[in-house]
């Protein structure tokens, strides 16, 4: 099996074993039990749906619920698909991180940290307008101007302004995975990840 | 900090210990040291296919950070020209560590012997 739920614990660092001091990130994941194969027949598209997280069944609304007993698996948090996996597996199987080895490059997937509204500086690396000095005062992270004026009277979409930032989807491609633990289902990925401590992660062989 | 990373960053720091207690054939792996000791490290250098023991011998002039990070600073003079290393505390490429002679010194950082003469160090240290 190819991928994986997960969970961002945090950083740390570690030894290589010709003594580099390399970067990491900690993430628990797994065990993930496969839930649905999905098929050009029968749904149209190909994927896998895994499940993460075992939870009391009292926590788990009906129709999930039904879902998961169709299957024959037990409660989950969380459900995550998988399109275009080529894996052969089948409902019930269950993913561990024994699937990935040391040296693996992979994509991790998670949402970012939420920013909340910032400026044209902070999200677009804007270099602002003016200086502080000269008689202005409020020009060092202005966003200059934003378009011509009687043609075309309007601002063109998606030009590039203050706003939300983070709290997206990211992917980051190319990841190494260092260190695989399955006593305690850990897996340690060279360097960071998106999103904060103890969200979601989805971990895909490259 | 999450327990299980804690748990991660101890057995590395765990496993580097041992490899260097393995490699020197005793038990006690990093000795206790302190700022203004004298010490000698015996680094392992990897040229090429070859692995050899380089050792470095100075006094210590700072440590900082704690846990899997900690650092410490060593200071010699090497034929007239002051050198300084960093060296993290737990890195397996350090096969041992000797302390030659412990230092008096009322500072934890000892950026101050830098502009001294070899004979004013020695007189500071004692």
């Amino acid at each position: 099996m190819s991928a994986i739920l997960g969970r961002k614990l945090g950083m740390t660092s570690i030894y290589t074993v010709d003594g580099a001091f390399v970067p990491c990130t900690v993430i628990e994941a797994g065990p993930c039990p496969v839930v649905q194969v999905k098929t050009e027949e029968i749904d149209g598209y190909s994927a896998v749906q895994l499940g993460f997280e075992v939870i009391p069944e009292r926590k788990v609304n009906r129709p999930k619920a039904g879902h998961l007993a169709k299957h024959g698996v037990e409660p989950v948090r969380t459900l995550k698909e998988f399109k275009e996996l080529v894996d052969k597996v089948k409902s019930g199987d269950i993913v561990t991180v024994d699937a990935f080895t040391v040296g693996d490059k992979i994509k991790v997937s998670a949402t970012s940290k939420g920013k909340g509204f910032q400026g044209v500086v902070r999200r677009h690396h804007f270099a602002g307008v003016g200086m502080t000095s000269h008689g202005q005062s409020d020009r060092p992270r202005a966003p200059g101007s934003i378009g011509s004026s009687s043609y075309p009277s309007r601002v063109f979409k998606g030009m590039r302004m203050g706003g939300r930032m983070g709290g997206t989807r990211i992917t980051v491609r190319n990841l190494v995975v260092l260190q695989v633990v399955p006593d305690e289902n850990l897996i340690l990925i060279k360097g960071s990840i998106p999103g904060a401590m103890n969200s979601m992660v989805e971990i895909v062989k490259l | 900090m999450h327990p299980k990373v804690r748990n991660i960053e101890n057995r590395e720091s765990a496993k580097a210990l041992q490899m260097r207690a393995d490699s020197a054939g005793d038990t006690s792996a990093a000795p206790r040291f302190n700022p203004g000791d004298t010490i000698k490290i015996a680094v392992r250098v990897i040229e090429g296919e070859k692995e050899r023991i380089q050792n470095f011998q100075g006094v210590v002039i700072a440590r900082r950070g704690g846990g899997i990070n900690e650092t410490f600073r060593v200071r010699k003079i090497s034929n007239g020209v002051g050198v300084e290393r960093i060296f993290t505390l737990n890195s397996p490429i350090i096969q041992s560590i000797v302390v030659l002679k412990e230092g008096h010194v009322r500072r934890a950082k000892l950026y101050y012997l830098r502009g001294m003469s070899e004979k004013k160090i020695r007189q500071k240290l004692s």
